[in-house]
C-alpha cells in the first residue's frame, strides 16, 4: 500500500523539474531573439524555442496520458532511452558521413557545391558540420546509449534521475542541431572541435552536468558492490569532457544578445589550451568512452569474462594520468616553450604501453572463443577496430616525435590518421555495439541478415584501407615537396603544386570515404528490418514464450 | 612566490602522481583482490535484472 501512494506522488517532480527548466530557457531565448543583434543569434534562438517547445509538449503529452502509472519503475531497467540513443546514432552516423563525402569531393574537385554568393555549403562552414557530426552527434550519442546501457546492467539498478535523462538525450539533440545550423550560418568561435559560440556552449554544460548526475546518481544506487571497469572509463569521459570543455570555452560574449564572443586566453596561452582541450577530446571522448564499451560489448558478445581484470584497472589510471599530457604535440616548431613541446611528445611515446595494453586485453578476451571471428562478422568487427586502434596508437606516438612532426604535421597524413582511428576504432567499436543492442532490445533472435553484416565489415575495411593509403601517400609526397629546395636555395615547388600533386589521392580518398558511407547505409538498412522483425530476426516471444518477460514485476511475498 | 609555486606544483605533483599511481599498482596486483577481481571480470556475463538475486 505505501508502496502505491509513494508511486503516486513521487514521479511527478522530476518531469516538473525538466519542464520549468525547460520554460526558463525558453523565456531567455525569446528575450534573445527579440533583442538579436545579429540575424544569426535570431534564428538560433528561434530554433531552441521551436526544439525545446516540441520537447515540453512531447513531455508534458506523455505525462498527461500516465494516468498515475509510474514511468520510472525502479524493478525494470531504462530502455526506451536507450532505443532512441540506437537510432539517433545511426540517424547522425549517415548525416556525419555524407558531409564528409561532399567535403572530400570539394577537396577534389572545388567546384561541388560551391556557390559564391551563397555561403552555406562552403568546405570552411561543412567541414566543422563533419567534424562535430560524426565526433560529437553520432560518436556521442553512441556514448550516451551505451553508457545508460551498460551502467544500469553493471550496477542492476535503473537510470537515476527519473526525467533527467531524457533531458540529457534531448538536450543533447537540441546542442547538435544548433551547433550544426550555427555552421551553416557562418557562426563559429574558431576553435577546431570547438567551434560552436558562447550561448551553445552554456547549454552544453547545463546538459553535461545533468548527464554527469544521473550517472553518479545510478552507481549511487547499485546493487553490485564492485563499480565494473566500464564504468570508470565511461565516468572519466564525463568528467574529463566537462573539464575540457569549460576551460577550453571561457570567453565573454560581446553582447547577450549576439552570437559573437571574445575568447579569455591568448597568443601561445589560448594555443596550448586548445590543443589540451583537442587532444584529450581525443583521449577522452574518442578513447576512454569507447573503451568502456570495448570492456563491456566484447566480453558479452562472445561469452567470455575479460582476460585480465587486474591489467584492465592498470590500464585505465595509467591511460588516463599520460593522456592529459599529450596536447603540446600539436604545437611542434611553434611559439610554445620548447620544454613543453618536449614533455607533450615524451608523455605521448609513453601512451603507447596503456594503448596497448588496452587492445591486448580486448583481444585476448577471445581466449577460448577465437572461433567467433570467423563465425560472426559483428565479434570480427569490434576485433579489428581494436587492431585499428593499435596501430593507430602507434601512429600517433611516431607522428608527435619532433622530427617526424617536422615532414607530418599540416600535411593530409595527419588526416590519415586521424581517419585510421576514427573509422577504424570508433567507428567499428561503434558498429559493433550497435549491432548487438538492436537486437538485445528489441528482444530478437538475431539480426534482419547476418551476410549484409558482412557486406559491412569488407565494403568499409576496404574503405578505410583506399583512405588511409592514399592519405599516407599524399602527406608524405606534400611533405617532402614543401620542404625541398633548389641549387640557390628556394623553395622547389609553389604551393599550387604540391596541391595538384594530391589530386589522385583525393579521388582515391572520397572513394574510400564513399565505400565507408554505404556500409553504414547496408547498416541502417539491417538495422531497421531487424526492428521490424524480419528475415533471421525473430521475436524471442513467438519462439518460446518463456523469453516472453513479463511487464509488472511478480508480487513481492510482503504485499 | 613564482619559485615556492612551480616547486610546489612540479616536485609536489610529481611525488603526489607517484604515490598514487603506486596505490593503484598495490590495490591492483594485492593476492587477495584476485577473488573479487575474477567474480568482476564476469559482470557483463550476468543476465539478471534490478529485482533479481
Amino acid at each position: 500500500m505505501a508502496n502505491v501512494i509513494a508511486r503516486g506522488r513521487g514521479y511527478t517532480s522530476t518531469i516538473m523539474m525538466v519542464g520549468a527548466l525547460l520554460g526558463v530557457f525558453m523565456i531567455l531565448a525569446l528575450l534573445m531573439a527579440a533583442g538579436a543583434k545579429d540575424t544569426g543569434m535570431a534564428v538560433q534562438a528561434w530554433t531552441f524555442i521551436g526544439l525545446a517547445g516540441a520537447f515540453l509538449v512531447g513531455m508534458s503529452l506523455w505525462a498527461g496520458q500516465l494516468l498515475g502509472r509510474n514511468p520510472f519503475d525502479q524493478s525494470e531497467y531504462e530502455n526506451a532511452i536507450v532505443k532512441w540513443g540506437v537510432a539517433a546514432s545511426m540517424f547522425w552516423g549517415i548525416a556525419g558521413l555524407l558531409v564528409g563525402v561532399v567535403i572530400a569531393l570539394q577537396l577534389t574537385f572545388p567546384h561541388f557545391m560551391y556557390f559564391p554568393e551563397w555561403g552555406f555549403t562552403n568546405f570552411g562552414r561543412l567541414r566543422p558540420l563533419h567534424t562535430s557530426a560524426v565526433i560529437f552527434a553520432f560518436g556521442g550519442n553512441v556514448l550516451l546509449a551505451t553508457s545508460f546501457y551498460v551502467v544500469q546492467r553493471t550496477c542492476r539498478a535503473r537510470l537515476a534521475g527519473g526525467m533527467w535523462p531524457w533531458f540529457v538525450f534531448w538536450g543533447y539533440q537540441i546542442f547538435i542541431v544548433l551547433a550544426a545550423t550555427g555552421y551553416l550560418l557562418g557562426i563559429t568561435q574558431s576553435k577546431e572541435y570547438a567551434e560552436p559560440e558562447w550561448y551553445v556552449d552554456w547549454w552544453l554544460t547545463l546538459v553535461w552536468v545533468a548527464y554527469l548526475l544521473v550517472f553518479l546518481g545510478t552507481i549511487w544506487k547499485r546493487k553490485e558492490p564492485h563499480i565494473y571497469v566500464a564504468n570508470w572509463f565511461y565516468l572519466s569521459f564525463i568528467v574529463t569532457i566537462a573539464m575540457l570543455h569549460i576551460v577550453n570555452n571561457l570567453s565573454v560574449p560581446v553582447s547577450f544578445t549576439g552570437s559573437k564572443s571574445v575568447q579569455v586566453f591568448s597568443g601561445v596561452q589560448d594555443a596550448m589550451t586548445q590543443w589540451w582541450y583537442g587532444h584529450n577530446a581525443v583521449g577522452f571522448f574518442l578513447t576512454t568512452g569507447f573503451l568502456a564499451i570495448m570492456y563491456y560489448f566484447i566480453p558479452k558478445r562472445v561469452n567470455r569474462p575479460i582476460y585480465s581484470y587486474r591489467l584492465s584497472i592498470v590500464h585505465f589510471w595509467s591511460l588516463i594520468f599520460i593522456y592529459i599530457w599529450a596536447g603540446p604535440h600539436h604545437l611542434h616548431y611553434t611559439a610554445l616553450p620548447q620544454w613543453a613541446q618536449t614533455l607533450g611528445m615524451t608523455f605521448s611515446i609513453m601512451l603507447w604501453m596503456p594503448s596497448w595494453g588496452g587492445m591486448i586485453n580486448g583481444v585476448m578476451t577471445l581466449s577460448g572463443a577465437w572461433d567467433k571471428l570467423r563465425t560472426d562478422p559483428v565479434v570480427r568487427m569490434m576485433v579489428v577496430s581494436l587492431a585499428f586502434y593499435g596501430m593507430s596508437t602507434f601512429e600517433g606516438p611516431l607522428m608527435s616525435v619532433r622530427a617526424v612532426n617536422s615532414l607530418s604535421h599540416y600535411t593530409e597524413w595527419g588526416i590519415g590518421h586521424v581517419h585510421s582511428g576514427a573509422l577504424g576504432w570508433v567507428g567499428y567499436i561503434s558498429f559493433g555495439a550497435l549491432y548487438c543492442l538492436v537486437p538485445w532490445l528489441w528482444k530478437k533472435k538475431a539480426l534482419y541478415s547476418k551476410s549484409l553484416v558482412e557486406w559491412h565489415f569488407w565494403v568499409s575495411t576496404i574503405g578505410i584501407l583506399f583512405y588511409m593509403i592514399s592519405m599516407w601517400f599524399a602527406g608524405i609526397t606534400e611533405g617532402l615537396m614543401w620542404r625541398a629546395y633548389n641549387e640557390f636555395g628556394f623553395l622547389e615547388y609553389s604551393f599550387v603544386e604540391t596541391v595538384e600533386a594530391k589530386h589522385i589521392s583525393y579521388m582515391i580518398r572520397a572513394l574510400g570515404g564513399f565505400l565507408y558511407f554505404s556500409g553504414a547505409c547496408l547498416m541502417a538498412y539491417n538495422l531497421v528490418r531487424t526492428v521490424l522483425g524480419h528475415g533471421e530476426a525473430e521475436s524471442f516471444d513467438t519462439i518460446d514464450p518463456k523469453y516472453a518477460r513479463p511487464h509488472q514485476p511478480a508480487l513481492q511475498p510482503a504485499e | 612566490m613564482y619559485e615556492m609555486l612551480s616547486r610546489f606544483a612540479q616536485t609536489g605533483g610529481m611525488i603526489y602522481f607517484l604515490l598514487l599511481f603506486a596505490g593503484v599498482l598495490a590495490y591492483a596486483l594485492w593476492p587477495r583482490n584476485q577473488e573479487k577481481f575474477d567474480a568482476a571480470a564476469r559482470m557483463p556475463l550476468s543476465d539478471k535484472e534490478p529485482n533479481d538475486d
